[in-house]
């Protein structure tokens, strides 16, 4: 059962604002005294997903679904899509701009990143079709929680 | 070694208000690659970058980053030290390069993320 939801704008090439979505949803997941490895774990690949549909996505939308096992976090968005996925995947492939890089991304480790960080990390892209990056974090079974 | 013994021996200057600097810290990065730092583990480290923009002062809390200096004399555009007064990060300026940053800090036992010097 889906205990909170929540959704965030985001918009193509704003930098400005890239990446509060994710920092918020890390605020929101220390409020709630969540663990702090899996808090670092979600921020982090929401944070790499959200700069990267800045950067190549059209406009779009992260979703952060909090359940009793588990987070997800999925980010959406409308931009070029990925014509080779298994490409992408490779640490040090990139397609990212001038902009992006004087930023400090674009050196082809997000993908990289967030598949190393989250349990399971499903892209669904195609050119012209937008990118869906849909990441999963089982939270710990209770019986393991600390006393 | 605490927060400000390491502003000392950066010369740094604060950016933002001065409350963290018994701070203790023991581990450093120097990197202006992002995605390098939220690759790594960096719980309670400095980060030592020449990286000015907004995003380093995200990925800083993203990737719980306890103090920033920015090298070699860069000055931050307003909205970087505003989001990090916001933030409570901790901010310094230094006017040296990350090489001698780096060199000063290893001198005084720092280590990197992995503890290895």
């Amino acid at each position: 059962m889906t205990l909170v939801t929540k959704r965030y704008p985001l918009r193509a090439r704003d930098f400005l604002h890239a990446g509060e979505a994710s920092v918020q949803v890390q605020a929101m997941l220390k409020a709630m005294r969540l663990d702090p490895g899996l808090i670092r774990r979600v921020a982090i690949c929401s944070y790499e997903a959200e700069m990267n549909a800045v950067i190549h996505g059209g406009d779009g939308e992260l979703e952060m679904a909090l359940s009793e096992d588990r987070i997800v976090v999925e980010v959406r968005d409308a931009g070029a899509g990925i014509a080779d996925i298994e490409l992408a995947m490779q640490p040090g492939y990139s397609t990212a701009d001038e902009t992006a890089r004087e930023m400090g991304f674009g050196a082809g480790m997000g993908l990289p990143n967030m598949k190393s960080h989250a349990d399971e990390l499903e892209i669904d892209s195609a050119p012209g079709r937008g990118t869906r990056a849909r990441m999963v974090f089982h939270r710990r079974p209770p019986q393991e929680k600390a006393p | 070694m605490k927060l400000s013994e390491i502003v000392r021996e950066l010369e740094a200057v604060p950016l933002t208000e001065e409350d963290h600097r018994g701070l203790e810290i023991t581990r450093c990065a120097g990197s202006d690659l992002m995605s390098d730092v939220l690759a790594r583990p960096t719980d309670g480290i400095l980060l030592l970058t020449g990286l000015t923009s907004i995003q380093t002062v995200r990925t800083a809390k993203i990737a719980g980053v306890a103090a920033v200096v920015f090298v070699r004399g860069k000055t931050p555009p307003p909205e970087t030290i505003e989001l990090a007064r916001a933030e409570r990060l901790p901010v310094y300026a230094s006017p040296l390069s990350l090489f001698v940053c780096c060199g000063r800090l290893h001198a005084c036992g720092m280590t990197g993320l992995d503890g290895r010097r």
